[in-house]
């Protein structure tokens, strides 16, 4: 029964998700400010600021910025809303839910990617409708990617964050008892929508809070989705921020440096203006519900959530199949609907490349959700075995807040910092360095994943084990970490799945000698071929379903009676 | 300090505490094979209590007195060297392991692996439940769980049995005859018994002290005899 604030594994957990974030920011700040010494820059001044203020649409890039992402995750949250309250327990919610799954370890590059491939102007979903009008015998001169106002990129976040909120959303209703709640408010007569906004949604929100604050935080400064389908001239503002970063020179670096901390204060204003229309919808959400109108007609708005939701499971699918046509196509030209033949070609010729990416992308990932699923297990069980050790401690915390600070924080506003460090250290461009900046951002993730069904199960296991006279050790081998191996393979997953999607860190750190399949399919988006495009979006696609796949058949395999066939 | 099973189980003093606020306060002496019932409302801290003699109490309980087990003073004792057997509603059989492995999880190190096999087998056939050990927990019945979980934390010698609402989640029937069970298997092993429960028959059945938890009126002396 330690102190809690001297438990090692809390203490680890702590100084791996503040300690990067608060050095990076720093070592960011000082370049931002005319200090680099390494570039002979060793004397305060406001030139690099200065820099910055004269780009040209600059306000525009910080107004796509802040538009794009406020966008982006109100609509996410409206439509994770829409469909928990009108199709909660229907057969189309069950669907809905086991489509929209698999979509949330499609890294982002690789869903901008195929989501690009379906509606650019010689895409899918144009070529379908070419038949209709001889005007579009050629591809329109629509811009419908990169649209100046950031509406793909929208669409293409939603399409992302609608399966993180979901989900999230999910473990959360199993601490609401909302069943009774909407029983009662609907036996008064209201709308199923309006008895889940009034009765469920206020509880659901309060735990849902720092998730979504996460994905305000993310999509403000999401840079490899933007890259492929947001605005060009200006992009939005975390795609100039690195463009900068990575130029040679070294005035131009500090700028980008200012720019990053630009980032940070975008990202800020954007949760300011989040807050804000919190407490306005409070206010008017109260006022509402002692007014006592019932809303019962409420289908449309039901039924327009779940055909926005099912439009958006439709294009992941096309997405998804149209990457795959085009990494096996010969040709297909416009406006062919689909390719004059398959071929393994593309395939085979990115073969040597391919496995050379692709070993380092699983040497990292692993190395680094292996290290995080242990060290989370080590936490969680302090946290067993502390029961009784005093009040709440840093443990407590770590669960509750800090897990979630290297997801608040702009990764561009840190990295830079990093970036400038780990190469005073000798780490650029190193694997060891890559991976020590992937696991900043794996690590939270593990520990969200771990700790419901670390807290769900039954204590009194562990009471009946001690009684028959086990230690703890043997408590802990014997009884905790076989019934915990299942969520504990998930978790390892979803860690590799977070880290092949690091595109900005892999890029920044690694310098361009450390490259993985994410880092080259952004890479190839701009002029790349197709089918190469499509071949690495794939890959990028594949090792999390193998990794999740993997997970779940070695749980199968290792602890049958965990999962017992349906027949017996 | 070598245990004593004969001198049974004390309770010396004992205050349990809920925020410094007195919940229950006795003071009991519970022979080989006699049942200690404690009654009471929930919330009013009889599982609590139970958690207190298992080793388990945790912020912002506290307790005062002492805990005397065969003859050791267990107060301070860690949960694993109480020797305290703790039963619950559920029978909580670890659902990754066999009967068998749930049951030699528990028989104390020692032995060859050939003799601790016997051993375990001989447990299962003198609880009706022959040929059991390879089983998968979730393959039984209710009360044939509940059976295993008997044997389960009879193989790991306590000397004592604590027991939560063990019989709350079985139906009528299988309640008489799983009560009958425990208690003649706690007599027959010479151990001293708390029971917690809210269920009448139950104290009736123990036929021993009734302790009467009540939030009112925490100075509840043991009393001897049935209600």
């Amino acid at each position: 029964m330690s102190r809690p604030w001297l438990r090692p594994a809390a203490l680890a957990t702590a100084l791996v998700l503040v300690v990067p974030v608060a050095a990076g920011l720093i070592g960011t700040a000082l370049p931002a400010l005319g200090y680099l010494p390494s570039a002979g820059a060793a004397s305060a001044s406001l030139d690099p600021v200065k820099a910055l203020l004269d780009a040209p649409g600059l306000g525009r890039s910080i107004l796509l910025s802040l538009g794009t992402g406020l966008a982006a995750t109100l609509v996410s949250l409206l439509l994770v809303m829409l469909l928990l309250a009108g199709w909660l327990d229907s057969a189309a919610f069950r669907w809905l839910r086991r489509l929209l799954a698999p979509l949330l370890s499609v890294p982002h590059a690789a869903a901008a990617l195929g989501l690009a491939l379906v509606i650019a102007p010689s895409g899918f979903l144009v070529r379908l409708v070419a038949p209709l009008s001889p005007a579009l015998s050629r591809p329109p001169d629509w811009l419908i990617l990169q649209d100046p106002f950031g509406l793909t990129l929208t669409l293409g976040l939603v399409l992302k964050e609608v399966p993180f909120l979901l989900l999230m959303a999910l473990a959360a209703l199993h601490q609401i008892d909302l069943r009774p709640r909407l029983q009662l408010a609907e036996s008064f007569g209201y709308g199923r929508i309006a008895a889940f906004g009034h009765t469920v949604a206020p509880l659901l929100y309060r735990q849902l809070r720092l998730p979504v604050l996460a994905v305000l935080a993310f999509s403000t400064s999401v840079v490899d989705m933007a890259l492929v389908l947001g605005p060009s001239l200006p992009a939005t503002l975390a795609v100039r921020v690195v463009g900068w970063m990575g130029d040679p020179d070294l005035a131009i670096r500090m700028k980008g440096a200012a720019g990053a901390l630009l980032q940070l204060s975008v990202s800020a204003a954007a949760l300011l203006v989040w807050f804000a229309g919190e407490r306005a919808l409070r206010l008017v959400w109260r006022s509402q519900a002692i007014r006592g109108h019932r809303l019962a007609r409420d289908r449309i708005a039901s039924r327009t959530g779940l055909g926005v939701l099912l439009g958006l499971v439709v294009l992941a699918v096309l997405g998804l199949s149209v990457l795959t046509l085009w990494s096996l196509a010969t040709a297909w030209r416009y406006p062919d609907l689909l390719p004059s033949s398959l071929t393994l070609r593309h395939w085979l010729q990115s073969g040597p490349d391919l496995t050379g990416l692709i070993a380092t992308t699983l040497a990292i990932g692993l190395a680094v959700s292996l290290t995080a699923a242990a060290l989370v297990t080590a936490l969680l069980q302090e946290r067993v075995q502390g029961q009784g050790g005093g009040g709440a401690g840093l443990d407590t915390w770590l669960l509750d807040g800090l897990a979630f600070v290297p997801l608040l924080v702009p990764q561009v506003a840190f990295l830079f910092g990093l970036q400038v460090l780990f190469l005073q250290a000798g780490l650029d461009g190193s694997l060891f360095g890559v991976a020590l900046s992937h696991f900043v951002f794996v690590l939270p993730y593990i520990l969200l994943s771990l700790r419901g069904p670390w807290g769900a199960l039954d204590p009194r296991y562990r009471q009946v084990a001690l009684s028959l006279g086990a230690s703890e050790q043997r408590v802990f081998w014997r009884i905790r970490l076989p019934l915990m191996l299942p969520a504990i393979l998930t978790a390892v997953a979803l860690g590799l799945a977070i880290s092949v999607s690091q595109y900005l860190p892999t890029l920044l750190i690694g310098g361009g000698r450390v490259t993985t399949v994410t880092t080259e399919a952004v890479a190839l988006a701009s002029g790349g071929s197709r089918p190469l495009i499509a071949v690495h979006a794939l890959a990028q696609i594949l090792l999390p379903f193998a990794g999740f796949a993997l997970a779940a058949a070695l749980s199968r395999l290792l602890l049958p009676r965990l999962f017992p066939r349906r027949s017996s | 300090m070598h245990p004593d099973p004969k001198s049974g189980l004390h309770l010396c003093g004992l205050n349990l505490r809920l925020d410094g606020q007195l919940l229950a306060a006795l003071d009991a002496k519970v022979a080989q094979g006699e049942v200690l019932t404690v009654m009471g409302a929930s919330g009013s801290g009889k599982s609590s209590l139970l958690a207190a003699l298992a080793g388990f109490l945790a912020p912002p309980f506290t307790i005062e007195g002492r805990i005397v087990l065969a003859g050791r003073d267990v107060t301070y004792l860690p949960p694993q060297a109480r020797r305290m057997g703790l039963m619950f509603q559920q029978p909580l059989l670890f659902p990754h392991m066999s009967v068998g492995e749930n049951l030699l999880f528990a028989l104390p190190a020692g032995g060859s692996s050939g003799e601790r096999r016997r051993k375990i087998e001989q447990a299962l056939a003198d609880a009706d439940l022959e040929g059991f050990a390879a089983r998968d927990p979730q393959t039984l019945s209710g009360g044939q769980q509940s059976r295993v979980a008997l044997v389960r934390v009879l193989l790991a010698e306590p000397l004592a049995l604590l027991l939560d609402e063990p019989f709350a989640a079985l139906d009528t029937a299988l309640r008489s005859a799983m009560r009958d069970l425990v208690f003649a298997a706690a007599r027959k092993a010479g151990l001293p018994v708390v029971l917690v429960t809210h269920d009448r028959a139950d104290a009736e059945a123990a036929v021993g002290q009734i302790l009467q938890l009540d939030a009112a009126a925490p100075y509840s002396e043991a009393s001897a005899g049935s209600a």
